[in-house]
């Protein structure tokens, strides 16, 4: 029967490798999956991967849908890296937007460029307000945080949906739940004239910098390493656990908060409960493609956003459905788990033994 | 005689002719596109907008080619579908959530020559249309229809969001159902979601358990009728035709019909002579429908049923006449007159008759 044997030395080059090996994997099971539907793998290649990219209008929409995706996923690898599990970036990313919406409406007479400095802190805030409550539940009850970062994000998402149909609902909006849209002062500057990207996108790569600073040459960012190593060593050592789990969290939720307020004040320009896509959980993936390193996490929040965009333009022209991105990022993350299994373990033929 | 030159001037404007003739039949059709909320699925808002869809590629054989976008999230990403639509030359683009209006305005102002076409929304532009259709105008007919047939005189509404489209709704089934029975009262649940079956569902369960014994639904999923099946009550459907989930418990549907306005709106634009306006139609139109009543409903009242709806076809029924009364005892409109159109966009309130009260702002 065949098993799996653990590897006394397991290979650092493939560590690295793996997530370039299930990126091929994923892509021949893409184009199987093309030929299996009755499209031509090649011609679906080109429509899902290149055409996305043919202009620089496509280009702008790949690192504006990449940017949340950085902020996230770089907060989250703080905590990751310690084994501190925030699992509800997606309501802190609704609650930083609820926080920045709340200045630029409070504002809206305004034309100083102050609003925007408001939302930045506020969507920061709002964010790490929410991801405090895990890490205070974990540090105080030692409750676990997976459940309760969880059980977060469908409360953000109910109380976004209350804020705009109730306090923050455009008095003019004939009773549809959305909030009025921002003025000028309250949006991100363009970067691209007639593009959507904007400010935010600077921000991110800011941060992905900031993150690497933190994570390899701060005393903290050893702390965090050793204890997401080993606890024992951690604990040995005289780091403080409840410091790392405040640090992770709200590392996590201060840039989770951001992209949300890029959002609105981006793309969005006011706030509705459609606010947030899905890039929460997203982005989680993104940290694990990325093995929780800034550079890799630039890389992959491109590649992930190409899923989406590639998705889109199959639908256009191919007709296939919806579910094909899914179905993508399925094979993506199913390859990486796959690839790490194989870079820890070695597969053994071994005979019944007999009796 | 001819001479040479003559004949091949004649020669040529044939050539000439022929070549443009060719051209004509040649022509490429004209490509049109969708954008739907979520996936078609086989019943529901997306699935009605795509049998219009069908509908009207049929009804233009060989003068359009159409294709959809679903599950696109009312977000940030739906400005980059409809522009991409735009982008590759799609003469009309159908935009058919409330949640795509900002961002099809924004895309239609960069792309002139496009007609835009937003359903549910409220704002227009130099080329973009919106529209939308009186649901009530049915709601009201089933409201007739439940009044007659509950015995615990309970009706139940299982509703996703209180805007005023949903609004309009609930106090049309009421009033219809008050209409035939004084008795009747109407409860309300909110699941806060377009589409969860899960929810949908618990919520009829709650109101069947409370006695309702008629309910019905603004929500995606076929779920309240599903419910109602197993519960042993009656259920009308909502959107398409549901009775395949509950033969027994389906009295009828309130369903939407979109194909004669896409063919409509597709036929002006290829023609050239589309303008942007305010489309708001409904019985008269076509787009409102009620599915095959179930034949527990008696004779008698199917016929009171189909006149209802001639009424409603030719403009004399009018379900918000007067008397219009909320809950609290108000009078909005007086015996005689009739609610405005700019009234019903701005409906916040229940009728007399709604038990439940609306959720605090």
């Amino acid at each position: 029967m065949l098993r799996l044997e653990p590897r006394a030395d397991a290979s650092r080059l493939m560590r690295y490798l793996s997530p370039l090996i299930a990126v091929a994997l994923m892509l021949i099971g893409g184009l199987a999956l093309f030929a299996a539907l009755g499209k031509d793998p090649l011609e679906g290649f080109r429509v899902y991967f290149l055409n996305p990219l043919r202009d620089l209008y496509g280009l702008s929409e790949l690192l504006l849908k990449a940017t949340p995706l950085m902020l996230i996923a770089m907060g989250l690898s703080v905590g990751f890296r310690a084994n501190v599990w925030n699992i509800g970036a997606e309501g802190q990313f609704i609650m930083g937007g609820v926080a920045a919406s709340a200045i630029a409406l409070y504002f809206i007479e305004s034309d100083s460029g102050w609003v925007l400095t408001g939302m930045v802190l506020a969507g920061a805030l709002g964010g790490m307000a929410w991801a405090a409550i895990p890490a205070f539940l974990r540090t105080l009850f030692n409750t676990n945080e997976i459940l309760t970062s969880l059980m977060l994000v469908y409360i953000a998402q109910l109380a976004v949906s209350w804020l705009v149909h109730g306090p923050m609902i455009d008095p003019d909006g004939f009773g549809f739940p959305q909030s009025k849209m921002f003025e000028d002062s309250a949006l991100l500057p363009e970067l691209l004239g007639g593009t959507r990207l904007n400010a935010a996108f600077p921000m991110a790569l800011t941060a992905l910098g900031l993150g690497y600073v933190f994570l390899q040459r701060s005393f903290m960012g050893f702390q965090m390493r050793v204890a997401g190593e080993s606890e024992p060593a951690a604990r040995y050592a005289g780091f403080a656990a409840r410091r790392m789990i405040w640090v992770g969290f709200l590392a996590g939720g201060a840039l989770a908060g951001i992209a949300g307020m890029a959002e609105v004040a981006g793309p969005m320009g006011q706030l509705t409960t459609h606010l947030s896509n899905n890039y929460g959980f997203a982005a989680i993936i993104v940290a694990f493609i990325a093995r929780l390193n800034p550079v890799g996490i630039f890389f992959a929040s491109l590649l992930m956003a190409l899923l989406y965009l590639g998705g889109e333009q199959a639908q256009q022209y191919l007709g296939l459905p919806s579910s094909i991105s899914n179905v993508f990022q399925g094979l993506l993350l199913l390859c990486l788990l796959g690839a790490d299994v194989l870079i820890n373990y070695r597969l053994r033929w071994k005979p019944a033994e007999a009796g | 005689m001819k001479t040479r030159i003559q004949r091949f001037i004649t020669a040529g404007l044939l050539a000439t002719l022929a070549g443009f003739s060719g051209a004509a039949a040649a022509a490429e059709p004209a490509s049109i596109g969708f954008i739907y909320v979520s996936p078609i699925g086989d019943a529901g808002w997306t699935y009605q907008h795509d049998q219009g869809r069908q509908e009207m590629e049929k009804n233009l054989a060989g003068k359009v080619k159409t294709h959809y976008v679903e599950n696109v999230a009312e977000g940030a990403d739906a400005e980059r579908v409809i522009r991409e639509m735009a982008e590759r030359g799609d003469k009309a683009i159908f935009a058919t959530s409330f949640g795509y209006m900002n961002y099809m305005l924004k895309v239609s102002k960069k792309y002139p020559k496009t007609a835009f076409l937003h359903a549910t929304g409220y704002k227009m532009g130099k080329n973009m249309g919106i529209y939308n259709a009186r649901f009530y105008q049915g709601r009201y007919v089933a409201g007739v229809i439940a009044g007659e047939m509950s015995k615990s005189n309970k009706l139940g509404y299982v509703a996703a969001f209180p805007i005023p489209e949903v609004l309009q709704g609930i106090n049309a089934f009421i009033k219809g159902a008050r209409s035939v029975n004084p008795e009747a009262t109407l409860s309300v649940i909110w699941v806060n979601s377009w589409y969860d079956p899960g929810k949908e569902r618990e919520a009829a369960l709650t109101l069947i358990s409370q006695g309702a014994d008629v309910v019905t639904h603004h929500t995606d999923s076929t779920a309240v009728v599903q419910a109602a099946e197993e519960k042993g009550v009656y259920a009308i459907g909502y959107h398409s035709d549901m009775s395949k989930y509950g033969p027994n418990a389906h009295l009828t549907a309130v369903t939407h019909h979109w194909g004669d306005y896409y063919t409509k709106v597709v036929e002006q634009v290829l023609a050239g002579t589309w303008k942007p306006e305010s489309f708001w139609g409904g019985y008269k139109e076509g787009m409102i429908r009620l599915a095959p009543l179930n034949p527990v409903i008696p004779e008698a009242l199917q016929k009171r049923v189909a006149q209802m709806e001639a009424d409603l076809k030719a403009g004399t029924l009018k379900p918000f006449a007067g008397p219009v009364v909320t809950q609290d005892g108000k009078t909005l409109v007086k015996a005689g007159e009739v609610m405005s159109d700019h009234d019903l966009e701005k409906m916040n309130y229940y009728l007399e008759g709604v038990t439940s009260k609306l959720p605090k702002k």
